[in-house]
């Protein structure tokens, strides 16, 4: 094993060893030791994390085994690394991330029980994630798909006495696995047809199979691609929340802060994002997925972005924007401007991390209040997380020159040049998400550090204690009356400076070699007919022509009207909010409904599967099977042998007459056969 | 002679172990018949490691044969010998049989000798059952395996014991007797009992339904496979936790075997005939079992109607005839055998402190028993098929495999992720989180010594397994490959 080989086992191996660790000693070693652990271990995976990525852009690739798992059927399941531009780009973000995120935890889960526990967890997620974005094969694919699945479990439902938490886990879990269901039918359709599990073989091959069709439903044909790809890609709108799997997704804010930063919005959720353009090989195959991702992403992005603006939760907020942004990834794949969807994936890792970690913040110092009605001022108090956070919802809002606003715009640049079927729709979604975002994003602004101060009163007051979210509510403290909030210890602002720092300048530093540099390498495929970034890019004179061309065009001027709404309702007419809200009670209805879809969840599937499993179990199992056919047969056996009873005389050679009889019955029977 | 002699080893040396305890057994002095007892197992499973260290992978035939005239006058033989499909589940057996002499030490205190003679002698007989290479030998351990567990259940069992006894009683009566015929069927045709005989055998096809319908019989009552498996949930609910173990880890596995065994090499064409019907009422398990699952109030009847629809995917693989699913059948075996015999031992757990087995009467439990909890949720998530659980491997396998047979098989089977997924965690959602349901639940201890380690042994094989398979596979590989040979070829005459 070579040394760089040796650094890339060491990546993921840190954090599992920290994980292990901490997991099973923690409650017996001292509390610091949770952090002591798990904190260089993180962070040398970062700088290793950092030193391959350079390694990789001087051109020194990797793909190759660590152990074969299992060999059967004459295929060989191996847990193997690719390490590329597009591996080592996740790498650093993730392992970045989670370094924040692990510092911020000494402060925010500082009176937490369950503090080691917490560590562990996020430590096992972060071996969990790296594993799945290093993995050179599908099967190590699906591996780290399911593990970062099951810490996201353990995270959601960590205050596991809290029923809205291990309501949400589980129903989180279930959601993904709809999506794992139709992902690993496609890695079982990938293995039959393109007969390996291996990114490389199978993407070498993959071409050749671009015009086979194949028949599920007699009497129709699918092209193969476009099977492979879909089931594929349903595995990713469970991880990346697409709709109509979104729905676990805002419920996981019942889940602890810093788990809502890194696993459901700067990481885990955008795995699909990373999968789909890991898989651009196969996607460039197929129009047809191609827009069937296009069109989901585009509903993803409008709809999800219009349940921000009725959230009163400050994390629910973010999470609807989580939903909105994984939408405008989505997109950018399905316009297959894959390298522009990777690209808003790491901008969106910066700023949203850190809205979710200020919000974080803002929680602290609310007394673990999260709801926005009940703030207002805060940053007199605290300066720290207020301007970070303007940065973070300028970034979101997509204003030039912050991260979001280049990973953003070429995004909507690249809907605008293409042609696959859905484009016009997908135009009009991102355009329009536009000013819903900057809309949200600049009232969960206002409202929390802007106005009036509104904490401090009795909760009493409070209206519209509407949905089962509030059920909650008790774990609300909130401040006592005259009791004013405080800035957040160091350890938790300094990850919101390191996280803010790339949430302005990510965007300028990154967009020329991401988009139009040729960054990604082989590790990304388009085919030219669909590389609509290569028509952008023929425009590209470099980030401040760019952002100087982005004041003149359409997003810019939205994202301004939508933070002028946002400032004229919230600051300047604060009353409006509310007689808007009364005169379209029925939209009003529908988005505080989520559209519905919880409700049809529950009453359908879930309601559904338990009432299909009580009449199976009661009528097909007790009445059929045992009433009928099992107690029947004894009952039949009983009447018999009323009769048969006569034939007991209790005489032996009466029986053995019988049985020299029988004998003689069953060899003529045999002798006959 | 031990080096000849592994198998008969195998067999009496935990058979001679339960007589010993039996022999010595004192209600009023428990302590020492419990360490007879576990010595004994533990010798019983140190005597069947050569066959996993010293197994030829490369041979797929049988090996460590043994054999002596028994009945000479029908040509009945004391033959043994093993291939790649039954040396894990004798590995199995024995690795069993130790993990429930330990989980049975404090909790049972009535008539403790003849308890775990009970099991000691029934793993000798099981572990026959997986040896035997004569069909008369077959039938006699087949037979006799049963006994002991019919009075596992009716001693040691719940207030309705009588009913789950005499239900599997009948069940499995009703479907060894056929095979007893099918038996002197062959014998008749053959003027030998060996099984490889039977394999040699050119059959009509007729005959070969026959032949195969009473093996079906026999075996998929054992399995158990739908609609003949309601024996399955009441068995298990009267059984003691460590009856309940080896019903599930070991005694399911035996109709697997016996399939694997006799209905399909010996008839090979039968067995294709029918492999449709086999896979429907394969996914009739692992679909419809799965939602009568969800529907369950009592923990150890869930377990068992999610054993049910685990070893749906056993048959799925076996009758997809192809090597992927067929090894991923056997993989699927031997990881059920550790994660539902860790399943039962944890609803064991929380009966022996409550006295209950109602989810309803539960809630809260990882507030008081934390590290019980942290073992649980890893069952939990095994059962559910978590990848890096040695219960992923054999669902992947089977289902990678059946895509290749017809896609919609594996869409019913993959709805497992969701359903197993469904009723596992929602019994636990119920069961351990929460806040502390009631004054009980409140006063429960977490676990002790002995049950810590028993728990943390099979966590570390279904980690194990799940992170490397390969160990299981390299020992079966050979014998599917041959089997599979063996099945592509007609035995109709002509």
């Amino acid at each position: 094993m070579t040394e760089i080989q040796k650094i890339y086992l060491l990546i993921p191996l840190l954090p599992l060893f920290a994980a292990a660790v901490v997991g099973l000693f923690g409650r017996k070693l001292p509390r610091a030791a949770a952090h002591l652990i798990t904190i260089p271990a993180v962070a040398a995976a970062f700088g290793l994390s950092a030193y391959v990525l350079i390694d990789v852009l001087q051109g020194h690739l990797f793909n190759g085994t660590v152990y074969t798992w299992l060999i059967s059927g004459g295929t060989n399941f191996e847990v193997g690394f690719l390490i590329d531009q597009l591996s080592a780009t996740m790498m650093v973000i993730v392992t970045f991330v989670s370094l924040m995120v692990h510092i911020y935890t000494i402060g925010y889960m500082h009176e937490d029980p369950g503090y080691s526990r917490f560590f562990s967890y996020i430590s096992l997620f972060t071996f969990s994630m790296l594993m799945l974005v290093m993995s050179n094969n599908f099967m190590q694919l699906f591996f780290g798909w399911e593990a970062v699945g099951l810490v996201s479990y353990l995270l959601i439902g960590f205050w596991f006495t809290r029923p809205t938490a291990i309501y949400a886990n589980l129903k989180a879990f279930l959601v993904n696995r709809v999506g794992d269901f139709g992902f690993l039918l496609g890695i079982g359709m990938v293995l039959y047809y393109l007969g390996s599990l291996d990114y490389a073989a199978v993407f070498s091959i993959a071409p050749q199979f671009a015009d086979m069709k194949v028949s599920l439903i007699p009497g129709s044909e699918w092209s193969l691609m476009t099977v492979i790809c879909i089931l594929l890609f349903i595995g990713a709108m469970g991880k990346s929340a697409q709709v109509p799997l979104h729905v676990w997704l805002p419920d996981s804010m019942e889940g602890p802060t810093p788990i809502s930063a890194l696993i459901h919005a700067a990481t885990m959720v955008t795995a699909g994002i990373f999968m789909v353009a890991r898989m651009s090989p196969l996607f460039e195959l197929s129009t047809t997925a191609l827009s069937f991702v296009l069109v989901i992403g585009s509903i993803t992005a409008l709809f999800m972005a219009f349940l921000g603006i009725i959230q009163n939760d400050i994390k629910r907020v973010v999470a609807y924007s989580t939903l909105s942004q994984l939408g405008y990834m989505t997109v950018a794949l399905g316009v297959s401007a894959y390298s522009a969807a990777i690209f808003h994936l790491m901008t969106h890792a910066f700023f949203k991390a850190l809205l979710f970690l200020a919000a974080g913040s803002v929680i602290m110092a609310m007394h673990h209040d999260q709801d926005l009605r009940r703030m207002g001022g805060l940053r007199k108090y605290l300066p720290i997380t207020y301007l970070t956070s303007v940065v973070g919802s300028l970034a979101l809002a997509g204003i030039p020159p912050f991260a979001g606003f280049f990973s953003k715009d070429a995004i909507i640049e690249a809907v605008h040049a293409s042609h696959i079927p859905g484009a016009g729709f997908a135009y009009f979604a991102v355009m329009a998400g536009v000013f819903v975002t900057a809309f949200y994003s600049f009232r969960q602004l206002f409202l929390a550090f802007h106005g009036e101060e509104r904490f401090g009163h009795n909760h009493d007051d409070h209206e519209g204690d509407h949905d089962d979210e509030e059920v909650s509510a008790d774990h609300h403290h909130g401040l006592a009356p005259g009791q004013k909030p405080h800035e957040s210890p160091w350890v938790v602002t300094i990850p919101l400076i390191f996280l803010a720092v790339p949430s302005v300048f990510a965007g300028l530093l990154y967009i020329e070699p991401m988009l139009f540099g040729g960054f990604f390498g082989n590790a990304i495929v388009v085919r030219p007919e669909h590389d609509v970034l290569h028509h952008i890019g023929s425009e590209f004179h470099g980030w401040l022509p760019f952002a100087l061309h982005g004041l003149t065009a359409a997003p810019f001027w939205l994202a301004i009207a939508g933070i002028a709404s946002a400032w004229f309702l919230y600051l300047k007419r604060p009353e409006l909010p509310g007689v808007i809200q009364s005169k379209f009670m029925t939209i009003y209805r529908i988005l505080d409904n989520k559209y519905g879809f919880d409700s049809f969840n529950e009453r359908f599937f879930a309601g559904g599967a338990r009432y299909i499993g009580g009449k199976l179990w009661q009528v097909g199992d007790v009445k059929v099977i045992d009433g009928f056919m099992v107690n029947g047969t004894a009952r039949l056996v009983g009447r018999i042998s009323a009769v048969v009873r006569h034939l007991q005389s209790g005489l032996i050679y009466h029986y053995a007459f019988a049985m020299i009889i029988g004998a003689f019955v069953l060899l003529t029977f045999f002798m006959k056969i | 002679m031990f080096e000849s002699n592994i198998l008969s080893l195998s067999i009496w040396v935990p058979v001679l172990a339960g007589i010993l305890v039996l022999a010595t057994g004192n209600d009023e002095r428990p302590g020492l018949t419990r360490w007879i007892a576990l010595l004994g197992s533990i010798a019983g499973f140190l005597v069947t490691l050569p066959l996993y260290t010293r197994f030829d992978r490369a041979d797929g035939g049988f090996q460590f044969q043994e054999g002596y005239n028994w009945i000479p006058s029908f040509n009945i033989h004391y033959h043994l010998g093993v291939d790649g499909l039954a040396v894990p589940l004798i590995l199995l057996t024995s690795f069993t049989t130790m993990i429930v002499v330990l989980a049975g030490w404090e909790v049972i205190q009535k008539r403790v000798a003849q308890y775990m003679a009970a099991f000691l002698i029934m793993s000798g007989l099981m572990i026959g059952v997986f040896s035997a290479l004569d069909g008369i030998l077959f039938y006699v351990f087949w037979e006799a395996m049963l006994i002991p567990m019919f009075l596992v259940i009716g001693i040691w069992g719940g207030p309705n014991r009588v009913y789950a006894t005499i239900k599997f009683f009948l069940y499995t009566l009703l479907g060894s007797l056929l095979m007893l015929v099918a038996f002197i069927y062959l014998f008749h045709q053959s003027n030998s009992f060996e099984i490889v005989d039977y394999y040699m055998l050119p059959l009509p096809l007729s005959v070969q339904l026959f032949i195969f319908f009473a093996f079906f019989m026999a075996f998929a009552v054992k399995i158990p496979m739908w609609p003949v498996h309601t024996w399955l949930p009441d068995a298990h609910v009267e059984a003691p936790t460590g009856g309940s173990v080896v019903l599930a880890a070991i005694m399911l596995k035996l109709g697997a075997y016996g399939f694997l065994r006799f209905a399909m090499p010996i008839a090979p064409d039968a067995a294709h005939y029918l492999a449709t019907p086999m896979i429907v009422l394969s996914l009739i398990a692992v679909v419809y079992i799965a939602f009568v699952a969800l529907a369950q109030q009592d923990m150890k009847k869930l377990i068992a109607y999610s054993s049910i629809s685990h070893m749906g995917f056993v048959t799925l693989g076996l009758f997809i005839f192809n090597p992927l699913g067929m090894e991923g059948g056997v993989v699927q075996m031997i990881s059920h055998g550790f994660i539902s015999g860790a399943m039962f031992l944890c609803v064991g757990v929380l009966y022996d402190r409550m006295h209950s087995r109602q989810i309803a009467d539960y809630g809260g439990v990882v507030n008081t028993m934390p590290t019980f909890t942290a073992f649980a949720v890893l069952f939990a998530m095994a059962n559910a098929g978590l990848p890096g659980t040695s219960g992923f491997v054999g669902e992947f396998m089977v289902i990678l495999a059946a895509v290749q047979e017809n896609f919609w098989y594996a869409f019913l089977a993959a709805t497992t992720l969701i359903l197993g997924a469904a009723y596992t965690l929602w019994m636990v959602k119920r069961v351990f989180f929460g806040a502390v349901g009631n004054s009980h639940v409140a006063e429960l201890q977490d676990l002790n010594k002995r049950e810590f380690v028993i728990l943390g042994v099979l966590a570390l094989m279904v980690l194990g397994f799940g992170l490397y398979p390969q160990p299981i596979t390299e020992l079966t590989h050979a014998t599917v490959e041959q089997l599979l040979t063996h099945l592509a070829q007609s035995k109709i005459p002509g």
